[in-house]
């Protein structure tokens, strides 16, 4: 499926994900046979006993004041969140084993992820496949905020495809095209899913999804318009024979009622009404299974005209979207504030509240205060776990009600431990990452929302689990932030050496001289012309000369 | 310096006993053999031999047919430790055996060997039979390769695979073009059928996991010449190398284990390229259309056959022959592990392993040659590990990696005495210990953190200590130079 979104500040975000379903009971036989879910993560499933897997590599931030409710955001860098099976002793010695093969598949630095950047949430992560029980000490989360995603992540992405990127809408991804972009995002999520309605047998789910936007604005000279060959430098040719299902959506939601605003050509196969993340939206639906579609033309170029330049001023605000920054001056302690908008006109609703902060920002919870609309707002639920230095990261979970159409701030202040001096990674002086902050809610929609079929709608609405029709479920991420430490002159060591061996060299120089010279009473000679000259004066004066 | 011990019983039948005994029956004599590896390595086997006559209820198993239902009735009657073997002599006159045939090799550790006459002839004829049933100089050699000197292994040697503590096997399916080939392959059957039993015979010699997988539009590196006569496409001998490198990205590694992979392909051509047949050196068709790659897998060919009717719906269902296929990769699997039956003279009989794939003393086969190598490389990585301290002095070794040491060096001396003793089982499983704990020492991590800290480095440091303190010297020593050069001019200048 490949999602075309046309973003209201004139981005267009393209989200494509990729569905396997295997049938087929992981944790049972030794003998394993694979047909289109990829081998080299089915063992990894089957070997440590992973019950879901789900792994992001973003490069970019997804603005989500400016860009709306993202379909699925991930945090700037690598994100790794797994849930064990409760038959898995060792949870610590699989988490290090999956995330050093995870590296190795996906060519990432998941290799760093060890117990200084790992924590067990309690309430901000459930598994989202089928599972009875959510015991969270079967949960593993961790955050890379300094991984740099390229192209070297995205080749092994696309070869588990199982059509790779010969056929179908992979071809689109070109790895040129995609890195040239504002937000890049690739995921890969695996989790255990029923068969079939009665749901008596388990089959595996392996999602992968990218999402890119493209900023056409600036480029494309002021034109919004865009076209699938614009974008990718490709058209769609064919389908992946292997596929069962495979669908284009271009949202073409008018803004306002009274007029359309923009174009599709060609015309699309059918039009498709949802209500996705509490808004209506009406997508134009190109099947590329059916054959009509390729008869005409070979090959199928998406293209969006706007008939007439859009104002922006009509911009959407989210419901729910955040903030976050350093506050706080000099090299000593600071303050992480935290801006969380509720921007609903009259539903309060809560906001699970994740913080990881690594060890060497020592964070003093009594300083943790919450503030909306000038008073304070007391959590319901606080989770928090101090850290061991060098062992253990922060973690702070906390259940925050957040009023109608408020601005709740959240402060807390920390200090800046001093690190070992191997401690420091290359280029220190850059300063430290933070990573984003995760805001879990159940939002209530502003329009009203009828029951959808679940399978029918496109992308993520399935991923995650809808309770009822009034509210959904939003995961959004906060900027991760990029902190300074008090950081010492490296070369300094070196400099100390130099200088204590040129004072020792110095001494030893002149010691030596005192001791190795030899002074000897010089014979006097015949002297130079001050002596001949002294000694005229001598001679005439009567005195024996010199 | 190894000396591999092979117990061994040499059974005379009613009227095959030669006339030139030395001794009354039962007597026992040991014949040594020696094989040289290089200048330093020698391998001494020992044959300890038990002359007996038959028991009356072996003599009744003699009395058999055909040779085969004496090996069978025969079996029942042995002992069956690994590495032991039976030898039974039949008279020369003996219908047991056809005709022209004077040794046959059972399924399990026995032969029936026609009698030759005078005792050493029969010697001589043992000789042969043993090293066909346990090890040849030359399949010592190959196991102990690191050591021979390039040039005098031949190039069989090098196909085999290295011993390891398991191994995984990959069947893969490529379909370079599922737009006109949906494949199908029974592939759990067909490996249940044919793989499962030879591999439970073989858990033995290392642990086993199989898996298949199928790839999509995965397509060879070559492309195929187009043949006018034929109507069909052909791979040279010589493009083979090409072939696999672009297949090998596709496939897949083994993140999740760290033992050796053999890979079996079964490539189905795509339309534009179908029938495609491989060509051996002298251009001739290859029969199975099939060839493997030494220490890596195998790769076989299956052609679809085109449909009768060009106007056939796209994509052609086809339903792979597992059978056909299976006994192509079973023997490739065999020739990776060095069980050819090639270097067999014309008057032996060899029976066929049956359903197991593998008979007894072929298992034999492949735990000698797996002993001594294992023996050989502990034994390297050892003195690598030793020479590597030499070498670099930093090196700190913890207690346990000590240890691991001491583990490796006494599992190998048990592995060497227990060959010599003929205890052939055991020594084995020394050996793989020895192996196991050999490897964890020498990587493990605590190795390298002082590794990389080179001298020169530690003399930068200290350069701005040493050039200051080196310039005084040196003057005094220009010095003292000087005024040697003047005492030894002074002299003539005095007088």
């Amino acid at each position: 499926e490949l999602l075309l979104s046309p973003l209201p500040t004139g981005d267009v975000a393209a989200t494509f994900q990729f569905r396997t379903r295997w049938d087929a009971d992981l944790q049972r036989g030794s003998v394993s046979h694979y047909r289109l879910f990829p081998k080299a993560l089915g063992r990894l499933v089957a070997a440590l006993g992973v019950r879901e897997l789900h792994l992001a590599l973003t490069q970019g931030f997804w603005r989500t004041r400016y860009w709306g409710q993202p379909p699925l955001q991930a945090p700037a860098g690598a994100e790794l969140w797994v849930w064990f099976q409760p038959t898995v002793t060792d949870v610590d010695k699989a988490w290090k084993e999956l995330s050093n093969i995870l590296s190795g598949i996906f060519c990432a630095s998941l290799n760093f992820i060890d117990s200084t950047n790992t924590v067990i949430p309690t309430a901000s992560f459930k598994p989202l496949g089928l599972a009875n029980g959510t015991d969270h000490h079967l949960l593993r989360y961790a955050v890379l905020p300094r991984e740099v995603v390229c192209t070297e992540n995205l080749t092994p992405w696309k070869k588990l495809l199982p059509c790779g990127s010969k056929a179908g809408l992979a071809v689109l991804l070109k790895a040129e095209r995609l890195f040239h972009s504002s937000y890049h995002s690739q995921a890969v999520h695996i989790r255990p899913v029923c068969r079939d309605a009665s749901c008596l047998a388990v089959s595996w789910e392996l999602r992968q999804t990218l999402t890119v936007v493209f900023d056409f604005f600036s480029s494309g000279q002021g034109k919004k318009d865009w076209s699938l060959f614009k974008m990718f430098s490709r058209t769609l040719t064919d389908t992946c024979p292997l596929a069962s299902q495979s669908k284009v959506y271009v949202d073409i939601s008018p803004k306002n009622k009274e007029k359309e605003l923009l174009e599709v050509s060609p015309p699309p196969t059918s039009l498709h009404e949802a209500v996705v993340q509490g808004d209506r939206k009406t997508y134009a639906v190109y099947d590329l299974l059916s054959p009509s579609l390729f008869n005409t033309s070979r090959s199928l170029n998406v293209q969006l005209k706007w008939k007439r330049p859009q104002d922006s001023s009509e911009m959407p605000i989210p419901t729910l979207h955040a903030q976050r920054y350093v506050g706080g001056y000099g090299l000593q302690t600071g303050e992480i504030c935290t801006l969380i908008y509720n921007t609903h006109p009259y539903r309060a609703f809560p906001v699970i509240l994740l913080e990881t902060v690594p060890w060497y920002l020592r964070l003093y919870v009594h300083t943790l205060t919450i503030i909306t609309k000038g008073k304070e707002n007391k959590p319901s639920y606080i989770h928090y776990q101090p850290a061991q230095d060098r062992r253990r990261p922060h973690l702070l979970e906390m259940l925050i009600q957040l009023p109608a159409n408020s601005v709740t701030k959240i402060t807390i202040q920390f200090e800046r431990a001093l690190l070992k001096w191997t401690e420091y990674p290359p280029d220190p002086n850059h300063g430290f990452y933070v990573g984003s902050s995760v805001l879990s809610a159940l939002v209530p929609s502003v329009t009203a929302m009828k029951d959808v079929d679940v399978e029918q709608s496109p992308l993520f609405t399935s991923l995650f689990p809808s309770s009822d029709g009034s509210s959904y479920f939003v995961r959004l991420y906060t900027e991760p932030l990029l902190v300074n430490l008090p950081t010492p002159d490296f070369s300094m060591p070196y400099n100390v050496i130099c200088l204590t061996c040129t004072v020792v060299a110095v001494c030893y120089g002149s010691f030596y001289n005192l001791l190795t010279r030899t002074f000897h009473v010089e014979e006097p000679s015949r002297g130079g012309l001050a002596k001949r000259l002294a000694n005229v004066i001598r001679k005439f004066r009567g005195v024996p000369p010199l | 310096q190894v000396q591999l011990v092979v117990p061994m019983a040499v059974v005379f039948g009613p009227g095959s006993v030669p006339g030139d005994l030395p001794r009354p029956l039962p007597f026992r004599d040991v014949q040594e053999m020696e094989i040289s590896v290089n200048l330093r390595t020698t391998v001494t086997s020992r044959y300890e031999m038990r002359y007996r006559s038959t028991t009356s209820q072996e003599e009744a198993a003699l009395a058999a047919a055909t040779a085969r239902e004496a090996d069978a009735a025969l079996h029942l009657l042995q002992d069956t430790t690994l590495g032991s073997l039976t030898m039974y002599v039949v008279p020369e006159t003996s219908s047991l055996l056809p005709q022209g045939i004077s040794v046959y090799v059972g399924k399990h550790r026995s032969a029936l060997v026609r009698a030759g006459g005078s005792l050493a002839a029969l010697q001589a004829r043992l000789r042969e039979v043993t090293q066909v049933m346990s090890f040849t100089a030359g399949s010592i050699a190959a196991a102990l390769s690191d050591r021979v000197p390039d040039g005098q292994l031949s190039p069989d040697a090098r196909r085999y695979l290295k011993s390891s503590l398991g191994y995984e096997i990959t069947f893969s399916l490529l379909n370079p073009d599922p737009k006109s080939h949906t494949v199908d392959w029974d592939i759990e059957g067909a490996v249940n059928r044919y793989v499962k039993p030879v591999l439970d015979k073989l858990s033995l010699v290392a642990n086993f996991s199989v898996d298949s997988q199928i790839l999509y539009y995965a397509v060879l590196g070559v492309t195929p010449r187009y043949d006018k006569e034929s109507s069909s496409f052909l791979l040279s001998a010589h493009s083979l190398p090409h072939v696999i490198n672009p297949v090998e990205a596709r496939l897949g590694s083994s993140a999740a284990s760290l033992y050796p992979v053999l890979n079996f392909l079964l490539y189905v051509p795509e339309r534009s390229h179908s029938p495609l047949y491989i060509q051996d050196k002298d251009g001739a068709p290859v029969s199975t259309n099939a060839f493997h790659s030494p220490r890596w897998g195998g790769i076989m060919v299956y052609n679809v056959e085109a449909p009768a009717s060009p106007q056939a719906s796209l994509p052609l269902h086809v339903d792979v022959d597992m059978a056909r296929v299976m006994e192509v990769f079973l023997a490739q699997l065999r020739l990776l592990f060095g069980l050819s039956r090639e270097e067999v003279p014309p008057e032996f009989l060899l029976e066929g392993p049956g359903n197991e794939g593998l008979s007894d003393w072929e298992l034999d086969h492949l735990l000698w040659a797996h002993t001594v190598e294992n023996i050989a490389t502990v034994s390297t990585t050892l003195t690598s590990l030793a020479q590597l301290l030499d070498k670099i002095g930093n090196i700190v070794i913890k207690d346990d990696v000590a240890s691991e040491v001491y583990q490796a060096v006494a599992s190998v001396q048990s592995a060497v005495t227990k060959l010599s003793l003929g205890h052939l089982h055991a020594a084995f499983q020394a050996s793989k210990e020895a192996v196991t704990s050999s490897e964890r020492a020498f990587f493990d991590p605590s190795l390298l953190h002082l590794l990389y800290f080179p001298d020169d480095q530690k003399f930068a440091i200290y350069i701005p200590l040493f050039l200051p303190m080196a310039v005084p010297i040196l003057l005094s020593l220009a010095k003292i130079v000087r005024e040697t050069r003047l005492r030894k001019k002074e002299p003539t200048k005095i007088d």
